[in-house]
């Protein structure tokens, strides 16, 4: 089992102290289907719970991915501009989206472990 | 699977769409299309009497041959395309799912001599919905066909032959929707599946979905109805003036005729135009294209990602003055104005099947 938090929105989260590292599950990318570009924000912008932060365009569609939680955007995965199949290959590692300084921790307190996000997927599909 | 005309489609295999997709323009797929119209047209002269309906030259195909063509309304647009096939002693029309209904009305209402009955002398409008339709298409096609169907390797593009396989009769057409050599093949619903399973057995086919047609088709340049055109598009707006013979540019007697020709001569305030967009963000339907000054020229009617373009390709309609080819225009994606150009279409070469070299 993994540290990783996960939200309904389908996206997941790492927290090293204040810094949260961000990216979409493996169920939301098998959902997506092939990723072919993705628009990440830019660094030093706020980021609001639940609001606007990154697109990801698959061959099919284009969704946004919401910002899990609130603060400031501190990095962003270059690596995604060139290679955004990263998000299908390795997309709690390598294809991880942006990293944020958050500003309440205690939202991080509604996330489901990695168990509870399994059985939320399953109940979806 | 996603619910698509009142079938339920699947969108892609567990293969994918870029892998469907590449796979296509390397070997072979089959995609599943029994959920497009078949119908057939039986009784005196039913090639004159589908003229009187659509602008293509009906009258001219030889028999064994096909042709794209388009019913259109008074005002020149189109109420669907299809394609038309000259099996000899009746003609038989594939059109597209999602129009059937209406198109099988409006052949019943309209077609002069139209009977759902059969009636002597008039034409009769038989609704094939016992038969699928299997669309075998890649490069690899003709040689998969040609072990069960020997001989379908060498009809022409455009051309039609029956043939028997495992005991089934199969209307073979050699056509389709991707911009690669490959067929349409009709079969009795109660064969499809052992059909479409005699061709999966060979190792360089694979099933292909939705997704992947739509990809295929749109490097190929090729129109989806409902999205590039509709009934207020016309064939010359839609740059498909080319369906059009001439002598039914100069007879006119299909509906809409008045407005058409005179686009022939005088042009069309809008073109269908492909357009590749710089960089990698794909501009999908619904897109505003705009000039340098950020005055609205025109719309993305389909955008994506071209796995073979290898990047994002799509077609959209602009004002005829932005419409040459290389012309600057911004994709207006998500609030921001993105550069791309007016392209040719397809974006990847077509490779039908031109005959022996």
């Amino acid at each position: 089992m993994s540290d990783l938090k996960y939200s309904k929105e389908h996206e997941w989260i790492r927290l090293e102290d204040d810094i949260a590292t961000v990216g979409i599950s493996n169920f939301a990318q098998e959902q997506l289907g092939d990723v072919v570009f993705v628009e990440l924000p830019e660094v030093g912008k706020q980021v609001v719970q639940n609001g606007d932060a990154a697109v990801v365009e698959s061959v099919k569609a284009a969704s946004e991915v919401y910002a899990p939680l609130t603060g400031k955007i501190v990095e962003v995965n270059a690596a995604l501009e060139e290679d955004p199949e990263l998000v299908n290959q390795s997309p709690t590692g390598d294809g991880w989206f942006m990293k944020i300084r958050l500003s309440d921790a205690s939202q991080l307190d509604g996330m489901m472990d990695e168990a509870a996000y399994n059985d939320f997927t399953a109940s979806q599909s | 699977m996603v619910p698509f005309a009142g079938y339920e489609m699947p969108v892609q295999y567990p293969a994918g769409i870029l892998t469907e997709h590449n796979h296509t323009r390397a070997k072979a797929s089959i995609f599943d299309v029994s959920h497009m119209g078949q119908v057939s047209l039986h009784g005196d002269n039913p090639a004159a009497a589908l003229e009187t309906l659509v602008p293509g030259d009906i009258a001219g195909l030889a028999a064994g041959r096909m042709r794209y063509t388009m019913f259109t309304n008074e005002t020149g647009g189109i109420l669907d395309d299809l394609m038309v096939t000259n099996v000899g002693d009746y003609l038989f029309l594939v059109v597209n799912a999602g129009c059937k209904d209406a198109d099988i009305a409006h052949l019943r209402a309209d077609l002069p001599g139209g009977s759902s009955g059969g009636r002597s002398g008039g034409i009769e409008v038989e609704v094939l919905d016992d038969r699928s339709l299997i669309a075998l298409q890649g490069p690899a096609a003709s040689a998969v066909l040609a072990r069960h169907a020997p001989g379908a390797d060498t009809m022409p593009f455009m051309s039609a032959l029956p043939f028997e396989v495992d005991g089934s009769r199969l209307a073979v057409t050699r056509s389709g929707y991707t911009g690669e050599d490959g067929y349409e093949i009709s079969i009795p619903s109660s064969d499809a599946v052992r059909i479409t399973e005699l061709l999966l057995v060979d190792d360089d086919v694979a099933l292909a979905g939705l997704g992947a047609r739509d990809s295929l088709r749109l490097e190929a340049g090729l129109c989806l109805y409902g999205r590039d055109i509709d009934e207020a598009t016309t064939p010359v707006e839609a740059g498909l003036t080319w369906s059009i013979g001439k002598r039914r540019r100069a007879e006119g007697g299909f509906p809409g005729a008045d407005v058409i020709q005179r686009q022939i001569t005088d042009g069309a305030a809008r073109k269908r135009v492909g357009i590749l967009p710089d960089g990698k963000v794909p501009a999908r339907e619904g897109t505003e294209i705009t000039d340098a000054d950020g005055t609205v020229i025109g719309i993305i009617t389909s955008g994506g990602f071209g796995p073979s373009a290898s990047g994002p390709v799509a077609m959209g309609y602009v004002d005829s003055g932005h419409a040459a080819k290389e012309t600057p225009v911004n994709l207006v994606v998500r609030g921001k104005p993105r550069p791309g150009r007016i392209a040719a279409m397809p974006f990847v070469p077509n490779r039908y099947y031109r005959g022996q070299e």
